[in-house]
């Protein structure tokens, strides 16, 4: 565990059953799934160990039942962890008293829910203050920063709107603004944006791209779309069946799928749009007219295509060299050649 | 399956031995013997002499009555003007017509305003004031008591398991004890009058009170749970927070539900000592003067209405905003409004008395011309209603009473074991037995008989007239929803009302008893039974229509079969409506349980009294078993099943 290190799980499970924790003590380590299920229990979160940095915004991603709402849930401890340790700022969260806890949560944590979770006899306004109020602050302290995060939301001059009579996306808006009004450190997003319909859907990634770079926080975010987890993530898990398969940057994802099940996924996807030029930097040096690292190979096709280089080089937007790009490796990800 | 039939013959064939072996069995298989009746009616007593005189739970309920009269002194002293503190009613009539109207304006509009309003006006002007305020100022007191009681313990028995495992089966039976059955520790603790009247009504409400806050606690969605959780609220922030308010609407169902039982409930307890509309009501039956007492039933049907529209309205209300820099008379209008006409309602008051009190000579009757239109109606229906309660007497009632007093109580015994073997197999079976066996010790059987005879007879016949109804009324959307809301305004009614105008038709007697029961009782089976119907999935209509399916068929094949759980649910209700109504309606004279518990409410004899009600709460909780049991197979094996997930 690194300084910089934000939420550290090591080997946490989650189990479902009569007596999950002496079932699990019990456990052998290559039990699978199946195994698990025959002898009467569910494992929602198997074995999961992960690290999330400050600032990194990490996406689990699986489809419905392969446990991640559950990992979620385990991380703020909205659930108790059948095994393994949960810390939060190298502090155990699962051995926190319930004032603890609750403390972390009024000053550290904040989370939006897929299906929004909204107050229904409460406004806009005080939904939004929710938070502030449980922690005692004073009534105009959390008018004021309730009306700043609504703001930010975009959702000016509704304050006094009652949920109901608020589109899904204008919900989903005052859920985000209700936890970030306590200025999260951390921030939980439970497929945020899967109850929307797909217009608004795009549209409120485009504005959560928006706060993420203008906040810059850790996030963990939820979702079994996988190409919102491609334009979203620092880093994506994949999990199945309770267990993360592959956790690894988009590009490493769709480069080296390391599983099938995680093939599977990428296959469907158009990776010159998500693969960047420093991906597939090699190590070496070269002259002249260089790549930007940062730009997706679907961006420089052009200049790719007319580069006679077999070897281009990539470079960092300050003009470092990075390494050499393989033409004709880039060319076939553009092109969809299998190899 | 095959085994539970096997069982179910075996225990009928038993039944039918028994039966035809009638007059060579021992006098022991024939009635329940000596050694079986246990005294249970002295036990009781000893123990409720033993509560009220040993350990002085005397003092404290005399205590706790204190504090509910001294408040319904105060409502008393406002309504009608009782000379008691604070001495300043009686408030003029005009302004409760003026309130109810505002209060319904704001909850659901002008049509009700003008309905609420309506209701007082007429209560005024036909010179009932006195009574209905007596009424209602019990309702005043009683409705807001019982919802803290109810709240408390429903959130109590939330937060407990063991809370809610020891009041569920005590809440099944309080639910299933008849009225009376409330009345007697009542006026052995308290006495009578208002506030004995007060209080059985505050304990006859509780249960769904209870009942719907821990429904609606149970309810919250869980991730308004779990985002009150992130936000950081504390135990109690998350109970008075985002608990209760969020279960706001099935607490409110709750209330209005609290309400209606208050309603029903004073006006039922005039039998003691409570004044008011129900004793009015009791006297001008007794003394059969139709047209007053239909006057009084016009009133109380139009208080129960105005009631349940408005808590009902208060219920489904969702939260508006007003824009930003809306002034504040505007925002208030309604309240401005009200303020308004109260001055002026006092003004005209002080102006002219008539605005006041309207004195019983200066008030309006309908009573002679509704009297000359029932003799006149009588009259014409005469031969048909004549014939009708011959036959109905001579060839139904009395026959199948005499049938059933006939059986041994061993073959009547075996026969509900078959049935409740057939249904749920043996545990069911035993249930049965465990209920009417211990009626059976209670020494009542005869008269229990009766009390069953005249359930079964009514329910049959509810259902002849009550089926073809709600399946005439499903037909289309519209008619349903017109029929559902005459059954919801009918259900809202004291059961009281029933009796009106089968009186009227009938007079005093075992027909006029059916026919209560019957009305009563068929108003569940249309209901359930049209939801039922129209519950059906309407693509599995479309698809048996596209297999060619013609309307009888599609009735007979889908339909029906798919409703049939639904429409149980009604069956249920429908027994036990006819359960309670058979016990109220002994007063005009029945030889049942109902008149034994009359007796023993006049004597005050705890003891029996709770035993008779006890009698009749097990044959209400047998039939709720019964069908609850055969509902849930049935629902199972339809795959309708919403609760178990996939």
């Amino acid at each position: 565990m690194t300084d910089a290190t934000v939420i550290s799980c090591r080997n946490v499970w989650k189990l479902y059953g009569p007596r999950p924790k002496p079932f699990l003590a019990a456990l052998t380590p290559a039990a699978s799934f199946q195994d698990i299920q025959k002898a009467g229990y569910i494992a929602a979160v198997r074995d999961v160990s992960l690290d999330i940095a400050k600032g990194e915004m990490l996406v689990v991603m699986g489809l419905s039942g392969s446990g991640k709402s559950t990992l979620v849930r385990c991380l703020s401890r909205l659930i108790d962890l059948t095994g393994g340790t949960v810390t939060v700022d190298g502090e155990d969260i699962a051995k926190m008293d319930e004032r603890t806890l609750i403390d972390l949560r009024r000053r550290k944590m904040g989370m939006v829910f897929q299906s929004f979770g909204l107050l229904p006899h409460r406004t806009v306004l005080d939904n939004v203050a929710f938070p502030l109020e449980m922690r005692g602050q004073d009534r105009h302290d959390r008018r004021a920063r309730a009306l700043e995060v609504i703001e930010l939301v975009g959702l000016k001059g509704r304050e006094d709107y009652f949920p109901r009579e608020l589109s899904g996306g204008q919900q989903q808006r005052v859920g985000i603004a209700r936890s970030l009004a306590i200025e999260p450190d951390i921030w939980f997003l439970d497929e945020p944006f899967s109850a929307l319909d797909p217009l608004i859907r795009r549209e409120m990634q485009d504005e959560f791209l928006r706060l993420k770079r203008m906040l810059g926080k850790t996030s963990v975010f939820i979702t079994h779309d996988f190409d919102e987890a491609l334009r979203l993530a620092d880093r994506i898990a994949i999990m199945k069946d309770g267990a993360i398969q592959q956790c690894d940057t988009p590009d490493q994802i769709v480069l080296n799928p390391a599983t099938p099940y995680v093939a599977k996924f990428t296959e469907e996807i158009e990776k010159s749009r998500v693969i960047r030029a420093r991906a597939m930097a090699l190590p070496g040096a070269g002259e002249g007219q260089a790549l930007a690292a940062d730009a997706t190979l679907h961006a420089l096709a052009r200049q790719i295509a007319s580069d006679p280089r077999a070897l281009i080089p990539v470079a960092e937007t300050d003009g470092r060299l990075l390494g050499l790009l393989n033409r004709a490796a880039a060319l076939d990800i553009l092109f969809g050649a299998t190899a | 399956m095959t085994g539970q039939r096997k069982g179910a013959l075996a225990l009928l064939t038993l039944a039918v031995v028994l039966a035809l072996s009638r007059n060579f069995l021992p006098a022991g298989l024939m009635r329940p013997p000596e050694w079986l009746v246990w005294p249970f009616a002295d036990w009781l007593n000893a123990a409720f002499s033993f509560c009220q005189n040993d350990l002085g739970l005397m003092a404290v309920t005399r205590f706790a009555a204190s504090g509910i009269e001294f408040l319904l002194d105060v409502t008393g002293n406002l309504f009608y003007g009782k000379n008691r503190w604070p001495h300043l009613g009686p408030l003029p009539w005009t302004t409760f017509a003026i309130t109810a109207g505002c209060v319904a304006y704001v909850l659901a509009g002008r049509r009700l305003a003008l309905f609420s309003a309506g209701t007082f006006v007429w209560i005024a002007v036909m010179g009932q004031w006195e009574w209905a305020m007596q009424t209602l100022s019990v309702i005043l007191i009683a409705a807001p008591i019982t919802f803290v009681i109810g709240l408390g313990l429903g959130i109590l028995a939330w937060r407990a398991r063991w809370v809610e495992r020891l009041l569920n089966p005590l809440l099944n039976i309080a639910q299933s004890l008849p009225q009376f059955a409330y009345m007697i520790p009542v006026v052995v603790f308290v006495g009578v009058g208002p506030k004995a009247g007060a209080i059985t009504t505050i304990v006859f409400a509780l249960p769904p009170m209870i009942r719907m806050t821990v429904l609606g606690l149970k309810k919250v969605p869980e991730n308004v749970v779990e985002s009150g959780l992130m936000s950081g609220a504390s135990r109690w922030q998350m109970l008075v927070r985002v608990r209760l308010p969020t279960a706001r609407n099935e607490i409110l169902v709750g209330v209005n539900q609290v309400i209606m039982q208050c309603l029903a409930m004073v006006v039922l307890t005039s039998f003691i000592g409570m004044p008011g509309l129900g004793q009015k009501l009791l006297q001008l039956m007794q003394s059969l003067k139709i047209g007053l007492s239909f006057e009084i039933g016009v009133t109380i049907v139009l208080i129960a209405v105005t009631l349940d529209r408005i808590s009902r309205a208060w219920a489904v209300q969702q939260p508006r905003h007003f824009e930003r820099g809306t002034p504040w008379h505007q925002r208030n209008q309604v309240f401005v409004t009200w303020a308004g006409l109260m001055l002026l309602a006092f003004a005209l008051a002080s102006l002219n008395p008539w605005f006041s009190q309207i004195e019983r000579s200066e008030a309006l009757s309908v009573a002679k011309p509704i009297d000359a239109g029932v003799d006149i109606l009588i009259r014409l229906i005469d031969p048909v209603s004549q014939w009708l309660r011959w036959f109905l007497i001579t060839w139904v009632l009395i026959p199948f009473r005499d049938g059933l007093l006939w059986l041994p109580f061993t073959t009547v015994l075996c026969l509900l074991m078959s049935l409740g073997y057939s249904v749920g197999g043996p545990r069911s079976a035993l249930v049965c037995l465990g209920f009417f066996g211990l009626i059976a010790m209670t020494g009542w059987w005869d008269r229990a008989m009766i009390t069953v005879y005249t359930v079964i007879v009514s329910v049959t016949l509810a259902a002849l007239m009550g089926f073809p109804l709600g399946i005439w009324g499903a037909r289309s959307s519209t008619r349903a929803a017109r029929v559902l809301l005459v059954c919801d305004t009918l259900q809202t009614f004291p059961s009281f009302i029933y009796l009106i105008p089968v009186i009227m038709l009938f007079g005093v007697n075992d027909v006029a008893v059916v026919g209560a029961v019957i009305l009563f009782a068929a108003v569940p089976l249309v209901r359930y039974t049209i939801e039922g119907l129209r519950g059906v999935s309407a693509e599995l209509v479309e698809a048996a229509a596209m297999s060619g399916a013609d309307r009888r068929q599609l009735l007979w094949n889908v339909q029906l079969p798919m409703a049939l759980p639904t429409i149980m649910v009604g069956v249920n209700q429908s027994a036990m409506f006819s359960l309670f109504m058979v016990i109220i309606a002994a007063f005009i004279g029945t030889q049942d349980l109902g008149q034994e518990m009359q007796r023993a409410l006049s004597t005050t004899d705890v003891g029996k009294g709770l035993v008779l009600g006890l009698a009749v709460a097990f044959m209400g909780l047998m039939v709720d078993h019964l069908v609850t049991c055969w509902s849930e197979t049935r629902t199972r094996s339809l795959g309708l099943d919403a609760s178990k997930r996939v």
